[in-house]
């Protein structure tokens, strides 16, 4: 469904991918593990157009989108899920679920939404920056799927969650996955990773350092604990 | 009291003007990140235009008060495509350069066919009079200033706030990026919102025809109490630009009716609230601290 080839990106002089290639089939979810720095965010930000500095090219179902502006991505069924949350202050939770127009086959409608999210539901009409942590995360997650997108790029949803709320994010992916939802994750989270995801590349330095499956990073948890500085 | 109610009246219906100006500006600031110098010499055009049309063409008020902001509106989606579009992605210096040098051009085309003196426009005849409310006679004609602008600025306050596209406007003015990444084409609302800022600023020229001397220095004389006003309300607030317009109307009002003593202090009054506003809230009154990009 994505298929990244030789991409490098670059902030102003200094290089922050070097020929990246890699590639996520539909109905896969893939987590991107790293340091911080290796450029897993800035990776996830050129699939969606995002970043200006780039080479190479980006592939969606087949078709060239490595010049196509950011919208243009969204409406083809790539759903943004930032690592700030993407919460508008100026927007009330309900305006936040509905500003993205639907993209997808398959979009929740708002009943849904907030049927499976009651928080969202009783601060409907809250800012959404006065939600907590978690409840802005799960805003932004169910933001992508009211507009039925196909490709979920998460940056880090499970950063700074309670254990509780790390499995409810869990439960999520797996159910949209279900549905036939691709999902490419950034995850420092090895043991979350493992519990969502059918395979997971390793960058380093800009670089795709290693491909694994699950039992390669359970196998290998703790050498690769080591490496992330966890 | 009858004074006092009066100054109060004064200062409401003129800061009915310094409110549709600085919401345009404000609009336009939240959109395009452009700090739109040319907005006083859209509202000297809007007056001057209303000037013309009734003395050369014999178009009354009423048509005026359509065909100015809309034509004048057009004009300025024109520029926007034509120039300022141009020069969004540099230093934000450049755009102000750009509308200053604007402001001059346009100034000094209506100076050379009209001259500088201040040409007389006549109230028209359905608002001409005054309007008893117990306490004085009210000019018919600033009562209707405030009550129209009063109403433009709900209208506007209503678009923006419970309708989708002003929550497309929001969301593009408090996050591009993020809205672009939500399939939003931010680049396809800010030249409607451009014309649309610069519309009201016509339009609040042409309000002004009757009541203030047109002249094409009489946008310059405003900009700058304009841009005060934005700041105190912080800088791309709809809502802080309003507030703001309507109290600093009222502050200049009553400055000048019980500071009148001290000329200096009553001149200069605006500034000194801007100065203490900053002081207080860097980001004016109802501004929010810019994240960091």
């Amino acid at each position: 469904m994505l298929r990244i080839d030789n991409l490098s990106a670059f902030y102003g002089e200094a290089r922050v991918l070097r020929e990246v290639g890699l590639e996520v089939a539909a109905g896969e979810v893939v987590t991107l593990v790293g340091r911080n720095g290796a450029g897993k965010s800035t990776l996830l930000r050129c699939v969606m157009g995002l970043h200006a500095g780039q080479r190479g090219t980006v592939e969606l179902d087949g078709r060239d989108i490595t010049r196509l502006p950011a919208h243009r991505r969204a409406r083809l069924g790539l759903g943004w899920v930032p690592d700030d949350r993407g919460s508008y202050a100026t927007l009330t939770v309900t305006e936040n679920l509905t500003l993205p127009p639907t993209v997808g086959p398959d979009p929740w409608p708002l009943e849904r939404v907030y049927e499976a999210f009651p928080a969202l539901y009783t601060r409907r009409d809250s800012a959404a920056t006065m939600l907590s942590g978690g409840e802005q995360q799960m805003l932004a997650l169910a933001r992508v799927l009211r507009m039925g997108a196909r490709l979920l790029l998460c940056d880090e949803p499970t950063e700074g969650l309670s254990p509780l709320l790390v499995r409810q994010v869990g439960d999520l992916l797996r159910e949209a996955k279900r549905h036939g939802v691709t999902v490419l994750l950034v995850e420092q989270n090895l043991h979350f990773a493992t519990g969502v995801a059918d395979r997971h590349y390793l960058l380093a330095e800009g670089r795709v350092a290693e491909a694994m499956d699950n039992s390669e990073v359970r196998s290998r948890e703790r050498e690769l604990l080591a490496y992330l500085g966890i | 009291m009858s004074g006092f109610a009066q100054n109060t009246f004064n200062g409401l219906v003129s800061g009915a003007f310094y409110a549709l100006l600085a919401l345009g500006l404000a609009v336009i600031f939240g959109m395009l990140r452009v700090v739109n110098f040319a907005h006083g010499a859209f509202y000297m055009l809007g007056a001057f235009g209303a000037y013309v049309l009734l003395t050369e063409v014999g178009v009354p008020f009423w048509a005026a008060l359509v065909i100015m902001p809309v034509g004048l509106g057009l004009l300025g989606m024109a520029l926007e495509r034509a120039v300022i579009h141009r020069l969004t992605k540099l230093d934000p210096l450049y755009n102000f350069l750009l509308t200053f040098g604007l402001t001059l051009i346009l100034q000094d085309l209506v100076k050379l066919r009209y001259g500088v003196q201040s040409s007389p426009y006549e109230t028209p005849s359905l608002l001409s009079g005054s309007v008893n409310f117990g306490l004085f006679d009210f000019p018919t004609y600033r009562v209707f200033i405030l009550g129209f602008a009063v109403l433009l600025c709900v209208a506007v306050w209503w678009v923006l706030t419970r309708t989708r596209i002003g929550m497309v406007v929001r969301a593009s003015t408090e996050r591009p990026d993020l809205t672009r990444a939500f399939g939003i084409d931010v680049g396809r609302w800010v030249t409607p919102v451009f014309g649309f800022g610069i519309g009201l600023a016509s339009l609040a020229g042409v309000l002004a025809a009757p009541m203030r001397a047109v002249n094409p220095l009489m946008g310059a004389d405003l900009i700058i109490v304009v841009f005060a006003v934005v700041v105190i309300g912080g800088l791309g607030s709809i809502f802080g630009s309003v507030a703001a317009g309507f109290g600093i109307g009222l502050v200049q009002a009553w400055g000048e009716a019980y500071l009148s003593a001290f000329p200096i202090v009553s001149q200069t009054i605006v500034f000194v609230v801007m100065a203490g506003v900053l002081l207080w809230r860097p980001a004016g009154l109802f501004g929010r601290e810019e994240a960091p990009a």
